[in-house]
């Protein structure tokens, strides 16, 4: 298990390195995903161990934007001075965000009959 | 025996009183989610978040000092996005078979999703850096952060705002996707994740993992193509 942890880590770090090298904006451990899954790719499965530190990391993957979310605290003043505009503008472009991704998806998918039937009954 | 002001000086100083605080408020709020038979509307990183704002403003506990004995836990999000990679490596036949439909989808998504909430802001009289820091809203938090700087925005405002897209997306998307009768895993984890990064793949991973690892896939591509996009079409439009 210590073995996975760590290797996770050392594909962030080596992500972190990439970033740091070649200036992408693109951040660090979205790199280290990149690495990780054509580690995968090479290796043909996923080692049992690895796939169990991964669940754990990502059965609790809410918890971990908590203290990120507490930072509204810091800007409560400046949302409130334009809480029209900001409050509007998010949930509005939310919800065609989410409504323009899922039609585009959902007809296109279906199109090239990549779709339709759900194994798992259509979650979210 | 000490009073209980010397034990609070004692206790607020160090990491573990707000890292516990972290843990005890999500689990209560995990605890309420799982009650409600996973209710969007019960949103685990929602109610956590407003608990312990409660408690900091009423203990008069600033952010620093909290984040202090949080950032443990905040830590943890870098490796936690490598691991994106298992789920999508386990379902990549999949993704495969519908790539080009993946790649135009988070495209439309990404583009939606920067043009509706400056336009919309725009109209309705917000200030310049209020649009700046709104155009990366959908995208995953280090990454929003860098377009906002970037382009004269407010880092830490558009943190704040990405946070929100992530708990409203995650909290209204799946009765959105109902109403629209998207039934289907892929596209529904498609659109959480473009809209609504990592807390949208947080929602959809726990309810199937073909719709987690579709929404970890879009959140990865929807920072990909905005970071190379929006500062060049920002260039155009200003």
């Amino acid at each position: 298990m210590l073995f996975y942890l760590t290797l996770i880590f050392c594909c962030q770090l080596v992500g972190e390195l990439f970033i740091a090298t070649t200036g992408l904006p693109v951040p660090g451990p979205v790199i280290g995903m990149a690495i990780m899954f054509l580690g995968l790719l090479v290796r043909g499965s996923v080692p049992a161990d690895l796939g169990k530190v991964a669940d754990a990391l990502i059965s609790n993957l809410s918890l971990l934007f908590v203290p990120a979310g507490v930072g509204v605290m810091l800007h409560a003043g400046l949302i409130a001075a334009e809480l029209v505009p900001i409050t509007v503008a998010l949930v509005l472009s939310t919800i065609l965000t989410i409504a323009a991704t899922g039609v585009c998806m959902s007809w296109m998918g279906s199109r090239a009959g990549a779709s339709g039937k759900t194994v798992d009954g259509g979650g979210d | 025996m000490r009073d209980i002001e010397q034990v609070w000086v004692y206790l607020s100083a160090s990491p573990l009183l707000h890292l516990t605080l972290t843990l005890v408020a999500y689990q209560i709020s995990f605890w309420l989610y799982r009650k409600g038979r996973f209710s969007p509307l019960l949103n685990p990183v929602l109610f956590s978040v407003i608990a312990i704002v409660l408690i900091l403003v009423l203990t008069g506990t600033d952010y620093d000092t909290y984040f202090d004995g949080a950032q443990f836990v905040h830590f943890l999000l870098g490796p936690a996005t490598v691991a994106l990679a298992i789920p999508l490596y386990r379902q990549f036949d999949r993704v495969r078979r519908s790539a080009v439909a993946v790649l135009a989808s988070i495209l439309v998504g990404s583009a939606t999703a920067a043009a509706s909430a400056v336009g919309i802001a725009w109209l309705l009289g917000g200030s310049q850096a209020a649009l700046v820091s709104l155009a990366p809203k959908s995208v995953t938090a280090p990454v929003a952060m860098g377009i906002s700087e970037q382009l004269g925005g407010l880092p830490s405002l558009t943190a704040v705002l990405v946070i929100m897209t992530g708990i409203l997306g995650a909290t209204v998307g799946p009765y959105l996707l109902d109403l629209l009768k998207i039934k289907d895993s892929a596209a529904r984890g498609l659109a959480m994740g473009t809209a609504s990064h990592g807390i949208g793949t947080a929602r959809a991973m726990q309810v199937s993992e073909v719709a987690g690892a579709f929404s970890g896939l879009a959140m990865g591509l929807n920072a990909l193509a905005t970071a190379l996009l929006l500062p060049l079409l920002w260039g155009l439009f200003s």
